[in-house]
């Protein structure tokens, strides 16, 4: 009884955690404007970020040369993503208000890519142009 | 059992980690500022070496090694208990209540230790490893109770300090996840062998986050509270 009683409320209290955890990690790049450029690359129209546009996102990231100080978030972020995706999929008919969460919380996520995506494109962008002072 | 190269990489991942939040508070000369957390990941350190020592020298289904866990893991929640207690006294330093906080934390750890010594006295014929998971998974649940407080105090009193934020969910996972796998271990002793694997996973996670947050977040960085509470926009 005592063991299953821990079991629920720590089960309770690791999500609660977690979920919070990710998003202070999430909070960092919401304050963060996108540029036209990181626009343009990604074909993002609106000012929200679609949910589905993660993977997306993500793949154009790995495109570009790692600045070696994001991995860890991305990581993080992209076990968030998955978690909330397998949330929204498990409640879309049987608790719709869980699935909208969760939807809205994606797109923070992708969010959050875009915004490594806009810091690796300058990244990218300061690397050649000091490549090409250096040739000169 | 024996003890595969999962194992001993995890248990090098968190000794590296662990040393590594020492020596990065150390480099950036925040080391007395982090105390409580360096001085426990310097245990958590000593404790991991001592264990492959002892599992070299005695092996792994050893008395030796079992007591020495036993031991180790109950002078390791102490520290925790201190770390938290530091956390607590970071979020009321503005109300002046650090005495109240320290007999509070003093008169706890007292009750947490005569309740330990029933516990033991009444098992003492039988100290069986189901034993010490059901121990475990008690000491465990003390400390994800006194976070979770920790935490409700933080939203309460919408603190800021994305650093102090981020220590204390990292704690708040790891202990919740370890005294939620222990709780299973107890209703599922068949399912031992999965879920052994949470505390070492956990064990990494740990240093892991709070490097991350001590490397990554600046001193002065701020975050609004009310957007992390679960169910906000």
């Amino acid at each position: 009884m005592m063991a299953a009683l821990i079991c629920v409320i720590s089960v309770v209290a690791f999500l609660q955690f977690f979920i919070s955890y990710c998003r202070s990690i999430l909070a960092t790049s919401r304050k963060v404007q996108l540029s036209d450029r990181v626009r343009e690359v990604a074909g993002i129209a609106n000012k929200n970020v679609a949910a589905e546009d993660f993977q997306r996102l993500l793949q154009l990231v790995r495109l570009c040369p790692e600045r070696g100080d994001d991995q860890t978030e991305i990581r993080a972020v992209g076990t968030y993503y998955g978690f909330l995706h397998i949330i929204g999929r498990a409640c879309r008919s049987m608790i719709p208000s869980l699935a909208a969460w969760s939807e809205r919380e994606r797109q923070s996520c992708s969010y959050f890519a875009a915004v490594a995506l806009d810091r690796r494109i300058s990244y990218s962008r300061d690397l050649l142009t000091q490549q090409a002072g250096d040739r000169f | 059992m024996q003890l595969g190269p999962l194992d001993y990489g995890l248990w090098l991942t968190s000794f590296l980690l662990e040393a590594y939040v020492v020596v990065c508070s150390l480099f950036r000369k925040d080391f007395l500022r982090y105390i409580h957390l360096n001085v426990y990941m310097l245990a958590v350190g000593g404790v991991t070496w001592g264990q492959y020592h002892f599992i070299h020298t005695y092996g792994l289904n050893s008395q030796n090694y079992f007591y020495y866990y036993y031991y180790s893991d109950s002078l390791l929640c102490i520290l925790m208990y201190l770390v938290i207690i530091h956390f607590y006294q970071e979020v009321f330093a503005e109300m002046n209540v650090s005495h109240y906080i320290r007999g509070a934390a003093a008169l706890l750890l007292a009750a947490t230790a005569f309740f330990s010594f029933i516990v033991v006295r009444q098992n003492k014929e039988h100290m069986t490893t189901r034993f010490v998971v059901e121990l475990e998974q008690n000491i465990n649940f003390v400390v994800v109770v006194l976070t979770y407080l920790l935490w409700g105090a933080i939203l309460k009193l919408r603190e800021t300090r994305t650093r102090l934020i981020q220590l204390v969910l990292a704690l708040g996972v790891a202990f919740s996840a370890t005294a939620g796998s222990y709780a299973l271990r107890n209703l599922f002793p068949d399912a031992s062998y999965l879920l052994r694997w949470v505390p070492p996973v956990m064990g990494v996670w740990l240093p892991l986050a709070w490097a991350y947050t001590l490397t990554k977040v600046p001193e002065d960085a701020r975050l609004a509270t009310a957007r992390l509470a679960v169910g906000t926009r």
